[in-house]
């Protein structure tokens, strides 16, 4: 595993150019260019917004703004979750050629797909961060959380991207199980609610690993507070299990991708 | 790894296939779970079971050029994937000593939608070059495809052979300690092949070790001194290209090319000659060539065809009885048929390969194909070097004229 990790440094430029393809094919022809890194976030963040509305309608009181900001900073990590997830998992299967034909580190290809995503959360998050201060919010010294928080959101994510990406190239229907999947977690996930007004079923809603980071990630950057040290240390350990795991199992499958595609 | 001249080692490597088809998604893989479950008898594995490679072991020496050989799904591209470490051998070690790289359906990694220059780059660093080890050969790999002038053009509006073309290019400049390559030199037109055959032989000359996979005996032969006989799956000969070619073109020839529904063939072909004493030939020699041909079933009717090839497989000439005027040959079952050519050896020294087929030129369909049919080494020459001997002589020589005054001349 050691030589395997050597092996994928080595092959960093190789890593770099895959990426800058991703990039670059994706904006290449389309009229929008990198409005498409926004569009997507964009549409979730509105959707919040009109839940977060719905929400206050019903029950009768008006919606703070911070409410508003708050939803829009976990939309935001909400996409570059679910994108990731998706655009990864039919990383090896949409390289099919270069898999069969040349010798190369593999999990490249779903690395750099989560490299490519995270390049669009960049451009998304920092119009929202612009936004955010021209609407009047406030720096803090809290926001150092933000960096770290994604960079465990990132490892996860790369963990399970590993794994999903080598499952659809042994089984093609993994792809729409993903869809599925995606679909649904969004109600597991508190994207669109905070995990509090649950109560007592709080705990296993923060079971999941993504919770507690989109807790912090809001309660860092509108909020000004400290994340909850004990949930995002439970959430770390899921991430260094997940990519550890992944990577593990990814380098186990790679020897039978090219005569599986 | 111990420093030593070995560059490449293949340690008795066996690799197996799958027959049939496998269960790529849960939608298959479920219904056939429960069948085995239920005990339904499915085709048992040692049948589905095919091997690909078995027990093959070789080594190069750094500096080395080595063809493989051999007929279509004898394990040659599979023991390429192996090689590069696209695929992992069943059983068996591969040892690689220095930076691999294969040209192996150049251009594979490009995407149509970015540019000649831009593939380049990702191209090359799919091939394992660092981006600097580009930025500093890129002029050379454009220069050498030839195609400055659309570098800045999406590939998906190259044709193919400039699509070839730029992979070639790219790949060619890689400098690998080992080179693998894989029928590529069929790319592009004649001027651009002889090129990539010069940097082929450049790369050679540059101490690096050549591993070369052709259908093209002539490419091998220039290229590799040594080659390797594969045989469904297992290394049948290896020596001396010459010889191994030899190997190869009998234990295809022996089977022949036969039509299903012939029911002549070719029972005899001897070599009739003046002076039995000598093995080789002496160029110009007159020699006669038998060809015995016999009918089990009734057939259509056929003309006899002689031609011979050089020792690159190169045809240097055909004859057939139908071009020296003799009526097409119809048999009945349990005739046999006996016909003599007879023919002046002005073949320049080397060894050349006879052939004969049995050929309809109504439909043009060979009947029974026999190749090589018997082999020729011909006394090398003085006078004549190449693949004909057409009897050079001179007639004029000399002596020198002036075509201007001289200098001294003009002094004086």
């Amino acid at each position: 595993m050691y030589k395997a990790l050597l092996q994928l440094v080595q092959r960093r430029d190789l890593l770099y150019a895959i990426t800058w393809r991703e990039i670059k094919i994706r904006y290449k022809q389309s009229i929008m260019g990198f409005l498409w890194a926004i569009l997507l976030p964009a549409v979730i963040i509105a959707a919040g917004v009109v839940v977060r509305f719905g929400m206050s309608a019903l029950s009768g009181k008006p919606v703070p703004a911070q409410a508003l900001a708050g939803v829009t900073v976990k939309a935001l990590v909400w996409a570059f979750f679910a994108g990731t997830i998706r655009f990864s998992s039919t990383s090896l299967v949409g390289n099919s050629n270069l898999v069969t034909k040349i010798y190369m580190p593999r999990e490249i290809f779903p690395v750099a797909a989560v490299l490519s995503q995270l390049l669009d959360f960049a451009v998304a998050a920092t119009l929202v961060g612009i936004g955010l201060l021209l609407a009047g919010f406030a720096l803090s010294w809290q926001v150092l959380w933000v960096p770290v928080l994604m960079l465990i959101v990132v490892a996860l994510v790369t963990g399970w991207a590993l794994v999903l990406s080598a499952a659809c190239l042994f089984f093609r229907d993994v792809k729409y199980f993903v869809e599925v999947v995606i679909t649904f977690a969004i109600f597991i996930t508190p994207v669109f609610y905070d995990v509090d007004m649950f109560k007592k079923w709080a705990t296993v809603l923060r079971l999941n690993p993504l919770a507690p980071l989109i807790e912090g990630l809001e309660r860092s950057a509108v909020y000004h507070e400290m994340p909850s040290l004990f949930w995002v240390s439970y959430s770390a350990a899921i991430a260094i299990i997940s990519l550890v795991g992944g990577f593990y199992l990814f380098k186990k499958w790679e020897p039978g991708f090219a005569e599986n595609i | 790894m111990p420093k030593s001249d070995s560059a490449l080692r293949v340690d008795s490597v066996s690799k197996r296939f799958l027959r049939g088809e496998r269960h790529d998604s849960f939608r298959d893989l479920l219904p056939a779970f429960f069948a085995r479950i239920a005990g339904r008898k499915q085709t048992s594995p040692e049948n589905r079971d095919f091997w690909a490679l078995q027990d093959v072991s070789f080594e190069l020496n750094r500096g080395d050029a080595c063809g493989i050989i051999g007929s279509n799904g004898a394990g040659k591209s599979t023991i390429l994937k192996l090689i590069t470490g696209i695929m992992q051998p069943t059983t068996g070690h591969i040892d690689v000593n220095g930076r691999l790289s294969a040209l192996i359906e150049v251009g594979a990694g490009f995407h149509p939608d970015l540019t000649g220059r831009e593939n380049i780059y990702l191209n090359g660093a799919i091939l394992g070059m660092k981006r600097a080890e580009i930025n500093r050969k890129f002029d050379a790999i454009v220069e050498f495809s030839g195609l400055e002038d659309f570098i800045d053009t999406p590939v998906k509006r190259y044709s193919t052979g400039m699509y070839a073309r730029l992979g070639f290019s790219v790949a060619a400049h890689v400098d690998p300690d080992i080179l693998i390559v894989d029928e590529v030199l069929s790319v592009g037109d004649v001027v651009f092949q002889n090129r990539c055959l010069e940097k082929m032989h450049a790369i050679l000359r540059s101490g690096a070790t050549v591993l070369f996979v052709s259908h093209n005996l002539r490419a091998i032969a220039e290229l590799c001194p040594q080659s390797i006989l594969l045989e469904h799956g297992k290394v049948t000969a290896r020596g001396p290209s010459q010889q191994v070619m030899n190997a190869y073109l009998e234990s295809t020839g022996q089977q022949g090319v036969r039509s299903a529904t012939a029911g002549v063939s070719i029972s005899k072909v001897k070599i009739t000659r003046a002076n039995f004493a000598n093995t080789a030939f002496d160029s110009g020699e007159r020699i006669g060539v038998d060809v015995e041909v016999e009918c089990a079933r009734e057939s259509e009717p056929f003309s006899i065809v002689l031609f011979v090839n050089d020792d690159k497989q190169y045809e240097v000439f055909h004859t057939s009885t139908e071009y020296l005027g003799c009526p097409p040959v119809s048999l009945f079952p349990g005739q046999r048929f006996t016909c003599t050519f007879e023919l002046d050896l002005n073949l320049a020294g080397g060894t050349f390969y006879l052939g004969v087929e049995l050929f309809r030129f109504n439909n043009e369909k060979t009947l029974h194909r026999l190749f090589p049919a018997a082999t020729i080494f011909v006394n090398t020459l003085t006078e004549v070097r190449g693949v004909v001997n057409p009897k050079p002589r001179i007639t004029a020589f000399g002596p020198a004229v002036e075509t201007e005054p001289r200098k001294e001349a003009v002094k004086q």
